[in-house]
């Protein structure tokens, strides 16, 4: 989709949300709260890991949406750069996804600690499964620092594209070489790091709340975000319109 | 509950963030549309 | 009129990085010496000989990660400097093979680098090279730096050019070389014994590093032409 410059000088308070997103927003507002009740108060404390299993209930659904923010940087990415229009759309959901996809990955890896804190006595372990997520984290640390350079906009998203594209590859790969890596070293996993517990009825359905309230969250985020990195497409092109406008009017014919 | 701290604490960072970031994308959001016409807008 | 025959410019390029290498003497004068230093430090941080001995595979590649971020950088520092890249591009050249010639050329200078790490390691860090991993060693260490240096090619043809754009190398190619550093280490560590490995334990490594080498090599080439289209 091309945006036509900005024509009409009206206004607008009207930002990023329409009334499918407002109700969008209150659905998932409901099921967060539906979520905080059955994790914190109605599901019971595991056999084995007491009430810290409560954590799992935002972990999980966390590291589920960073993972699904990545899936659509990849293919918006792809879109991108396979299209033949050379969406900027879809470089702006490639771009608006990664920034929900790292701090979610963020709150993953806290939380992740915290658990660990209760479970294991230690923060952090050089498991396959943690070790890769750290990685995947910074790696999109850097996606976001490459969208940031400067150049022209084609460019950034061309370039930005490619490194998405690039970072998706790598992830089969470290995740190879961790798991190798981690299963030659069984004397360092006295502590299991199975988080495929054994769950009852309602914990499961707390999971599962958690899941649906966190894929609402992400299409909630992900429209409004989206539209905002829009609205600084046009405001830069409105603003290099006004400013060529200027010149003329300033130079007459001199340019 | 035991290790409450630890696991109000982790609902309280992971809303938090979602707030903040939520809050701060609406607030960029109004922040810009008021510069670009209700037609330039594709979703409207 | 048709583009310069692809093998020819690989050929051109890598040749130019080469004699600009021995002609500056840039990786012997100043890259070697720093890997040397990083050795030297990696013992006073680390202080013990049992400590050193077990961990010097991993000291040596660590040492082999940091500077060849330094060495690419300044393989593309030196393109934009006289504006060779461009030069090429507009000529057409396949940029694919700019990268070939890129790429190879670097694996070169690595290579020599790595055998300067390897002597220094044995001299101070003690390890005794095996007999049965000799074959382990060398496969590994090739397969390891082409890897690398695909890696670092790619993101280092992105991360020059603008002053402020280099910084940003290391923290882009670490993380996806990072199955290289597990890889090449552990490899080593099966070739020398370390730790009561055994040589046949380090052979899945060279799956996995000559895996990486081909995926990055190949996308690389790729990816290369559009990255640094500027």
């Amino acid at each position: 989709m091309t945006i036509d410059t900005p024509t009409s000088t009206t206004a607008s308070t009207r930002g990023t949300s329409t009334p499918a997103t407002r109700v969008l927003g209150i659905l998932t507002i409901a099921m967060t709260l539906w979520l905080g009740v059955f994790g914190l108060l109605l599901s019971p404390a595991d056999r084995d890991q007491g009430d810290a299993v409560r954590i799992m209930y935002v972990h999980v659904p966390s590291v589920w949406l960073a993972y699904l923010a990545f899936i659509v940087t990849a293919l918006a990415s792809g879109v991108h750069l396979f299209g033949k229009r050379h969406s900027l759309q879809a470089d702006r959901v490639a771009g608006a996804s990664a920034e929900i996809g790292v701090v979610f990955m963020a709150v993953t890896l806290v939380t992740g600690m915290l658990w660990g804190r209760i479970t294991w006595g230690v923060y952090w372990q050089w498991d396959a499964r943690l070790t890769t997520t750290a990685l995947l984290f910074i790696s999109y640390v850097g996606y976001l620092a490459v969208r940031g350079l400067e150049g022209s906009r084609e460019q950034r998203a061309r370039r930005s594209a490619i490194v998405g594209l690039l970072a998706v590859l790598e992830v089969p790969l470290v995740h190879w070489s961790v798991k190798l890596w981690r299963s030659l070293h069984q004397e360092a996993t006295v502590l299991g790091t199975d988080l495929d517990v054994s769950l009852d009825g309602l914990m499961l359905f707390s999971l599962f709340v958690g899941v649906v309230a966190f894929t609402l969250l992400f299409v909630w985020l992900l429209l409004h975000r989206s539209r905002m990195l829009t609205m600084i497409d046009l405001s830069a092109e409105s603003g290099l319109d006004r400013a060529l406008a200027q010149r003329r009017a300033e130079g007459g014919a001199s340019i | 509950m035991t290790n409450a701290g630890f696991i109000l604490g982790s609902y309280a960072l992971t809303f938090g963030s979602i707030l903040i970031f939520a809050w701060r994308t609406v607030k960029v959001g109004k922040r810009l549309s008021a510069d670009i016409s209700d037609e330039d807008k594709p979703w409207l | 009129m048709s583009s310069p025959n692809r093998l020819r410019v690989a050929q051109i390029v890598f040749a130019k990085d080469l004699r600009i290498e021995r002609r500056s003497k840039v990786l012997t004068s100043q890259i070697m010496p720093f890997a040397v230093v990083t050795l030297v430090l990696f013992a006073f941080a680390l202080d013990g000989d049992v400590i050193l001995q077990r961990t010097a595979p991993g000291l040596v590649w660590l040492a082999m990660l940091f500077s060849s971020m330094i060495i690419v950088q300044r393989s593309f520092a030196v393109e934009t400097a006289d504006g060779a890249l461009d030069a090429l591009r507009v000529a057409g050249a396949d940029m694919s093979a700019v990268f070939l010639g890129k790429w190879l050329a670097l694996v070169v200078q690595l290579l020599l680098l790595e055998l300067v790490l390897l002597v220094g390691a044995v001299v101070m860090y003690g390890i005794e090279l095996r007999g049965s991993g000799i074959v382990l060693l060398v496969t590994s260490s090739i397969s390891a730096t082409c890897g690398l240096s695909a890696v670092s090619t790619i993101y280092a043809g992105l991360a020059s050019g603008v002053r402020g754009r280099e910084s940003l190398l290391p923290l882009l190619v670490l993380p996806v070389a990072s199955p290289v550093l597990i890889g090449a280490t552990r490899a080593a560590e099966a070739s020398f014994g370390t730790g009561g490995t055994v040589t046949s334990e380090g052979w899945p490594w060279l799956g996995v590093l000559s895996v990486f080498a081909v995926v990055f090599g190949f996308g690389g080439s790729l990816a290369f032409g559009p990255l640094i289209d500027d």
